[in-house]
């Protein structure tokens, strides 16, 4: 402080003859004091906000490496005969006529035969408790199988069929017996088994490809669920916000830089602009859903529209980046252009846009990766709540029929009761931040790369 | 003829319009080029695009103008006593689509001639089951006037798209026409071509405009239609939100729902902006260059992490853990995982490094030349930053604030997984609230159809939203104009 030195002349008065230069007295120690502890507090916020990031990536990994992991049971069916085509004429109509009903006893009679085998007794009365193990998905398998194979009835073939979600809780720890007193869809008795089985290597976890390329499952069969369908969706989405919003975001930036006059329309524009960028993303949602789907009747839930919204979107942040990199092209490279004879638009077109290329792409991958994590607007154009479980037949279908996206799967996955479907979430969370992670990758190469300094 | 053909039709015509464009200006100076106005591309060009543009953007018009023409001359025709109100009338008019389209496609498989279809009658053919034969479920068994209206639909459908066909095609020739005959070599293609070319950079910046525009007209007009439902008053000022509406009476004030969103906010920037403030000086002040290099980025990852993923921390991490020490068997003030201070707290996590790298921004832009005097006075680090550094940064950084502020308040994905969904006036940070954005997903998802007051109020939470955080951005913008202090 300037008056520091004066102020405390006077009063230094006494103890001055014991101070010297090299012993600090007391108002220069509170003032380090308080040096020493701004600095702290900064340091502890930086630190503050990194162990955040810290504990947030571990807990993203740690709780969500689980679902690339499933528990599969690894069972020999013998396709009998008797059960899958009575009259043996391999006619393709009367076995699909069989339902997944029909498909039970053939699981029931293998699991009874892997359990003798590995010397375990069977302590349930019905084969319906003991099939419980399963997910109720395994016979839909195994009647896609027959009906893709009808030269195969009457063999024993393996399959390696998806355990249930709670013994796959189980064998990820997230089951315990206490936690299956009440639980009406297993029991601990069921666990001695599966342990028992473990030991035998009938049931086992491995890679888990169908959480990648799989189709999402109805509530209660997590074990199926995959994040396939709604990746696609994603895809979609982005297909058409680079369609439309790379164009139209250089566009107009071309001309709000180099064109534009300098009156109260284009300060209009630019207002406009950046108050769009901070609009709340929810916001967009609304428009979508009166302007797309009430006004326009497009189809809800559809790519389409959530690629549309989400372009409204990104328009700002697409503009501001395209304007920083056309700004950075020094005017000495138009003037010469212009010198020797090239209209505006020459200028423009030939020599400033290819220049700001790699600026503009490095920004419309960053508003990209901000359109892939977005969540809100596709809330309220009805991604979510849609159960993505086909995959879309062809192109024009992939943009036009309902289908989920990478974040509205996630959010409805978390939405359900079933816990472990929250494994499911944090398994497309990491998906997810693999895609944002590669596409912040490719824009900072691209910068580094090709980014001029004039 | 189907837009989409005819789209080629029009693409088609405008690259025979380009060679035979760029042919005759040739020609029209005996093949030297050096007599022509323009490079020879420009006339080809010119007369691409005055045979393409004007056509597109009739056929545009008309695809979208045609449906709305043709379903609201239709639902004229609709018996009045089938419907008592316009969302009744919505539902069967989209019946009526579904019907019109069912027999497109039944046509189109060959299942019945033109003549059939539209000849067709309730009382001799089970329509319903004709049309799930293609694959077009009914909800219901079909209306006579429902099909009569249908039918309907198709014949002004068809004769409106032959008519489409015809002026489409005609606005394309001519175009094409008058092109090929303005092109001679003293004829200024390049300034025409770029005349165009600068009308299609001036339309892409307007959308931008359009898109404000869209989204104040969609907020006003369903907003007051909801007050032409629901008093304002009651909206503006009423102390519960209750949509079920037990015993036929329902409250939809808004004032329990923005009281959680500026409390789910406070607690946000509590946590936001001494951290982002404190990490802001240090890195611009204090930090080495490899530090700043180091953790800066590592901030800034915080902002590049979907809203999606916080949502889920909040709902399955923080929560959790606050329930640990709060709840029941702590502290017992906590019932459970959502909570006003699950989502501050993350929300606030969020908001760290937008705080942080706007401050960043600008104590930088502070000069140097008034820390050296400070430091020429004999003041410490901090006592620099404190008198002289962050007194000249502070419109900047009570404009970062107000801006992390409006991203609070517009925060939805949070909010919906980590703050519940009751809406409540309560004072204590550990009891679940809702806030604006929260309500307005809850009102506008799930089955409700438009027209009725409780997804109607949504447009009325989003217009309220759209409102405070403009307001919030422009006086931002206003404070950091009007108090920053000029240095060069």
């Amino acid at each position: 402080m300037s008056d520091a030195s004066l102020q405390s002349g006077p009063e230094m008065g006494t103890p001055r003859a014991k101070s010297s230069i090299l012993q600090l007295d007391q108002r220069t120690k509170k003032r380090n004091a308080a040096e020493a502890r701004f600095r702290a507090y900064g340091i502890a916020a930086i630190a503050v906000g990194l162990v955040f990031l810290v504990v947030l990536i571990t807990s993203i990994f740690f709780k969500g490496v689980g679902a690339f992991q499933q528990t599969f049971i690894t069972l020999d069916v013998e396709l009998l005969e008797s059960k899958l085509d009575k009259t043996g004429e391999r006619d393709i109509e009367k076995i699909k006529k069989v339902t997944t009903f029909g498909y039970n006893p053939l699981i029931e009679n293998a699991l009874k035969a892997a359990m003798e085998e590995a010397g375990v007794d069977n302590p349930f009365a019905k084969g319906k408790d003991l099939r419980k193990m399963l997910s109720s998905g395994a016979a839909a398998d195994l009647r896609r199988f027959v009906i893709a194979n009808p030269d195969r009835i009457g063999d024993t073939v393996q399959f390696r069929l998806l355990a249930s979600s709670r013994v796959d809780g189980y064998l990820k720890d997230r089951v315990t017996r206490e936690s299956l007193a009440r639980d009406k869809n297993l029991t601990p008795v069921h666990l001695d088994v599966v342990d028992q089985l473990k030991g035998a290597g009938v049931v086992a976890k491995s890679f888990n490809l169908g959480f990648i390329t799989g189709a999402d499952a109805s509530e209660s069969r997590p074990e199926q669920a995959g994040i396939g369908v709604s990746m696609l969706g994603s895809l979609y989405m982005m297909l058409v916000v680079l369609a439309c919003a790379l164009p139209i975001g250089v566009a107009a930036s071309i001309y709000l830089e180099e064109f534009a006059p300098q009156n109260w329309i284009t300060d209009l524009i630019e207002v406009n602009i950046s108050n769009l960028a901070a609009v709340p993303s929810i916001v967009f949602g609304i428009l979508g859903l009166a302007v797309f789907i009430q006004f326009a009747h497009l189809p809800q839930s559809a790519p389409l529209v959530g690629g549309l919204v989400l372009t409204l979107m990104t328009l700002p942040t697409i503009i501001i980046s395209t304007r920083a990199s056309l700004k950075s092209v020094p005017p000495s490279i138009r003037e010469a252009a212009l010198g020797v004879g090239a209209s505006k638009m020459q200028t423009v077109f030939h020599h400033v846009l290819p220049l700001a290329m790699p600026g503009i792409l490095t920004g419309t991958i960053i508003g990209l990766a901000q359109a892939l994590g977005e969540t809100a607007p596709l809330l309220l154009i009805g991604m979510v709540g849609y159960i993505a479980s086909n995959y879309p037949g062809g192109i024009i279908e992939g943009f036009m029929s309902p289908n989920s996206a990478m974040p509205a799967q996630i959010y409805e996955w978390a939405k359900r009761a079933d816990p472990a479907y929250y494994e499911r979430a944090w398994g497309g969370i990491i998906i997810l931040l693999v895609f944002l992670m590669t596409m912040n990758i490719i824009a900072i190469i691209l910068r580094r790369r090709f980014e001029r300094r004039w | 003829m189907s837009a989409f053909w005819l789209f080629v039709i029009i693409l088609a015509l405008a690259a025979l319009g380009f060679i035979l464009g760029r042919s005759r200006a040739i020609s029209s100076v005996q093949g030297d080029r050096r007599l022509l106005h323009s490079l020879p591309n420009y006339y080809g060009f010119n007369v691409a695009m005055l045979a393409f543009v004007p056509a597109v953007l009739v056929l545009g018009a008309w695809v979208i103008i045609q449906p709305m023409m043709i379903s609201s001359q239709v639902s004229t025709h609709i018996p009045a006593a089938l419907y008592e109100d316009a969302g009744q009338l919505n539902l069967i008019m989209s019946d009526v689509k579904r019907v019109a389209d069912g027999l497109d496609v039944a046509v189109a498989q060959g299942l019945m001639s033109a003549e059939g279809a539209s000849q067709l009658n309730t009382e001799t053919t089970d329509v319903r089951a004709l049309l799930g034969e293609v694959g077009v479920a009914l909800g219901s068994d079909v209306d006579p006037s429902v099909l009569n209206a249908a039918q309907e639909m198709r014949s002004k459908t068809t004769s409106g798209n032959l008519f489409m066909t015809i002026v489409v095609l005609i606005v394309a020739a001519a175009g094409f026409v008058a092109a090929m005959l303005k092109t001679r070599g003293d004829f200024r293609a390049r300034n025409a071509v770029e005349g165009g070319v600068k009308a299609l950079l001036i339309a892409a910046a307007s959308i931008a405009i359009l898109t404000t525009i869209g989204i104040v007209l969609s907020l006003i007009f369903n907003t007051i239609t909801f007050f032409g439902m629901f008093p304002a008053s009651d909206f503006l000022f009423g102390l519960t939100w209750s949509p079920e509406g037990r015993g036929g009476s329902e409250h939809l004030g808004i004032l329990p729902l923005l009281w959680g969103t500026i409390y789910i906010s406070i607690v946000a920037l509590l946590v936001a902006v001494p951290i982002g403030l404190f990490a802001a000086v240090y890195l611009s002040e204090y930090a080495s260059r490899a530090t700043r290099a180091f953790a800066k980025p590592l901030l800034e990852v915080l902002a590049g992490i979907p809203t999606i993923v916080y949502g889920l921390f909040a709902l399955t991490v923080v929560g959790p853990l606050l329930v640990n020490f709060f709840g029941a068997d702590g502290l017992g003030w906590m019932q459970g995982a959502r909570s006003v201070m699950t989502a501050g707290l993350v929300m606030g996590i969020m908001l760290i490094p937008f705080v942080s790298s706007l401050s960043d921004d600008i104590i930088n832009a502070v000069p140097q030349a008034m820390r050296d005097g400070s430091y020429g006075l004999g003041a410490t680090q901090s006592e620099t930053v404190r008198q002289v550094v962050l007194p000249a940064a502070l419109p900047g950084i009570v404009g970062a604030i107000l801006l992390a502020a409006s991203r609070a308040i517009g925060e939805t994905m949070i909010v919906v997984m980590g703050a519940g969904a009751a809406a409540r006036l309560d004072l204590n940070p550990f009891e679940a609230m809702t806030t604006v954005t929260a309500k307005i997903v809850s009102q506008l998802t799930g089955d409700s159809d438009f027209a009725s007051p409780e997804a109607l109020v949504a447009f009325a939470l989003g217009m309220t939203l759209f409102l405070l955080t403009l307001g919030l951005n422009v006086l931002a913008l206003y404070i950091v104009r009007k108090y920053r202090e000029q240095y060069e």
